[in-house]
């Protein structure tokens, strides 16, 4: 276990060395870059010089090698360099965001799970009842809605229940406070899109326990369990549910990850400002080594998050050894 | 005295789409203390369905229990709500599964797959149950068991694994054990062994013995009865050795000569039953194994042969079957 978290490690370099390789090469194929978009952008009088110096001060026109190596040195040695847009440092931008991103996607991770878990068993157990019927059509509704489309819907609710019961409309704070210098008013900032975002995971979730969990009760194992004369609880808890917990996890690990850098629209919807949307910022103002860097960020997270979803295997199921 | 066991006119059908499949189909035997019983049949004729009914493991739906009593110890089984039969599961009865390879939850270890049982049923804490079940593992012949304790079942082979689901099966202390083909899934050099500890452990602990299987030479060695199933019906009991002595079903009969003897000559050839069973979905009237039956008559076309008394302990479900008799002998 412990040689295969190592390797497992190791394995990262390769992975984001290909990561980088695509994103660096794909960036420069899109027409244009950030000098020329900046002072040809309003489609006024273009000056050529200007735009060369520009480009000399930030790099771009040197060998598309030797800015490779730079991008990779940069980033193997934490210094990402400065944002070619704002010509802040990327470290300092991204920070800013992380930690607001990082909060909500563990918000509404935990608000799946807590949801998916319960509901899917629930369903599992009285298959083909009125129980089942309503968390299936619970789940089918939060797979069809959009988050951010759920996001304003939460909005005006809130804007319109205070108004009714308190007198006044409250609505959730408009400014992001970390969670250790105010915890009240970051929670009630966040927890809406939290459970925005949430509602459409755990549905996929909810599902996916539901037919693991089905599965695993026609299994050979829960009838021995049955002909033992075991009570239902202990069956569901101890016998059946931690064996239909693997594909689970995987789906949760996944959305998890997509969520760090993916809630562009819903960050929108909250006025948050997040990975999501620096990161079309970033794009569409040709900032070649933000973009690099948050797409390396988001590989990162993706392979840390599948390192401890396979951990986590391990510990699900004993068949399966790492070594 | 009672019998432990009595089954009366036990019918389990499962409502498909395609039809009533009637696997069992009206059934009636009993199992006297600490004795062997088997249940013969081919796949399919319904005799693990009508094991698992005793329990109450019938998946429903499809399956329902549509008519018949089951009384264990004069107590209707089937008249106990689920709380109550969930006590008499595993407690007083006993059950092992065909399957040793998936019939063991493959992510709990050994020793707490073990010892959850005497800790439901007889109220044990968890050293005490672990320390009984260490003993129940010695007992099935397992090495080692303090280590077997924490091992998951992938750690053990299939004998090995078979011998850790009877030792589950035995450590409540039940009055029958059933065991639904035990032996099919294992090795040939595993059966005898298991077969053999099977038997030797229930007569030592003076437990009674339902053995569902295909395989007559294990009926002939081990069981004290016979009943042989044939499309959901019992159509012929009796003492083993009356049975192989004297079969009086067709059925039973080519069942017997489909085995190969080693009391008679080598050059003789098989004689297999010819035909499939019938689709239990459409039994009409008239005996079931009539399309297969060499010894047929008019009268298995119209009224289905009750199963009756022909000797002593002896029945058979057939028109022709003193015939059957004078025809063999």
């Amino acid at each position: 276990m412990y040689k295969y978290t190592i390797k497992r490690i190791l394995l990262m370099f390769p992975t984001l060395l290909g990561a980088a390789v695509l994103v660096f090469f794909m960036l420069r194929l899109i027409p244009g870059d950030v000098c020329e978009l900046r002072m040809a952008g309003t489609g006024m009088y273009v000056d050529k010089e200007a735009i060369a110096t520009c480009q000399q001060n930030l790099g771009i026109n040197a060998p598309i090698y030797v800015q490779f190596i730079d991008f990779i040195t940069g980033f193997f040695t934490f210094d990402l360099g400065n944002s070619m847009w704002t010509g802040k440092p990327i470290l300092h931008e991204i920070g800013l965001r992380f930690e607001l991103s990082l909060q909500v996607a563990i918000m509404a991770t935990l608000t799946a799970t807590i949801i998916a878990i319960p509901l899917g068993t629930i369903s599992a157990i009285k298959q083909d009842t009125w129980i089942d019927y309503i968390v299936r059509s619970f789940s089918i509704a939060g797979i069809a809605m959009p988050s951010f489309w759920l996001g304003i819907l939460i909005i005006l609710g809130l804007l319109i229940m205070t108004q009714k019961f308190f007198g006044n409309p409250w609505m959730p704070p408009i400014h992001y406070t970390p969670i250790w210098e105010d915890p009240v008013a970051n929670i009630s900032q966040l927890i809406w899109p939290a459970v925005a975002t949430g509602y459409r995971y755990s549905a996929v979730a909810t599902r996916m326990t539901r037919s693991a969990l089905l599965e695993v009760l026609r299994e050979d194992y829960v009838r021995t369990a049955r002909a033992k004369g075991l009570l239902e609880k202990l069956i569901i808890n101890r016998h059946a549910l931690k064996n239909s917990l693997l594909p689970v996890a995987t789906i949760i690990g996944l959305e998890f990850a997509f969520l760090m850098g993916g809630l562009v629209v819903t960050e929108q919807v909250f006025n948050l400002n997040g990975l999501g949307k620096l990161f079309v910022e970033s794009v569409t103002n040709h900032d070649y080594t933000m973009t690099q860097s948050l797409v390396m960020l988001v590989a990162v997270v993706f392979i840390l998050t599948n390192l401890f979803i396979d951990i986590l295997y391990a510990w699900l199921d004993p068949r399966i050894r790492y070594s | 005295m009672s019998a432990l066991l009595e089954i009366e006119d036990l019918r389990t059908h499962f409502f498909t789409s395609s039809g009533v499949v009637k696997a069992v189909n009206g059934i009636s035997y009993d199992v006297q203390e600490g004795e062997t019983v088997a249940i013969v049949g081919e796949s399919g004729c319904g005799k693990s369905v009508s094991a698992l009914s005793i329990l109450g493991l019938i998946p429903s739906p499809p399956g329902r229990i549509v008519g018949g009593s089951i009384r264990f110890q004069s107590e209707d089984l089937l008249g106990l709500d689920d709380l109550q039969i969930r006590d008499i599961r595993g407690r007083q009865i006993g059950m092992i599964f065909q399957e040793p390879m998936t019939s063991l939850n493959p992510v709990l270890t050994i020793g707490l797959q073990l010892t959850e049982t005497m800790e439901h049923h007889l109220g044990m804490d968890r050293a005490d149950a672990e320390k009984k079940a260490v003993e129940y593992l010695r007992l099935v012949g397992i090495s080692e068991p303090e280590r077997r304790m924490r091992q998951y079942p992938h750690h053990l082979s299939g004998g090995m694994r078979q011998r850790v689901m009877i030792a589950m099966a035995l450590c409540c202390e039940p009055k029958l054990i059933i065991a639904d083909e035990p032996t099919t899934a294992l090795d040939v050099t595993i059966q005898a062994q298991i077969l053999e500890l099977m038997k030797n452990l229930t007569k030592r602990m003076g437990v009674a013995l339902i053995i569902i299987t295909h395989n007559l030479g294990v009926v002939a060695r081990y069981a004290d009865r016979v009943n042989v199933m044939y499309a959901g019906k019992i159509i012929e009991r009796g003492l083993a050795a009356d049975i192989y002595r004297e079969p009086r079903h067709p059925y039973t009969l080519g069942l017997l000569s489909s085995v190969p003897r080693l009391d008679q000559p080598r050059q003789q050839r098989l004689d297999p039953i010819d035909g499939q069973p019938p689709d239990l979905t459409r039994l009409g009237e008239g005996c079931s194994f009539l399309p297969r039956c060499k010894f047929s008559v008019e009268k298995c076309v119209s009224e289905t042969p009750p199963l009756e008394t022909i000797g002593d302990g002896h029945l058979s479900a057939c028109w022709e079957q003193e015939n059957l008799a004078t025809a063999r002998g």
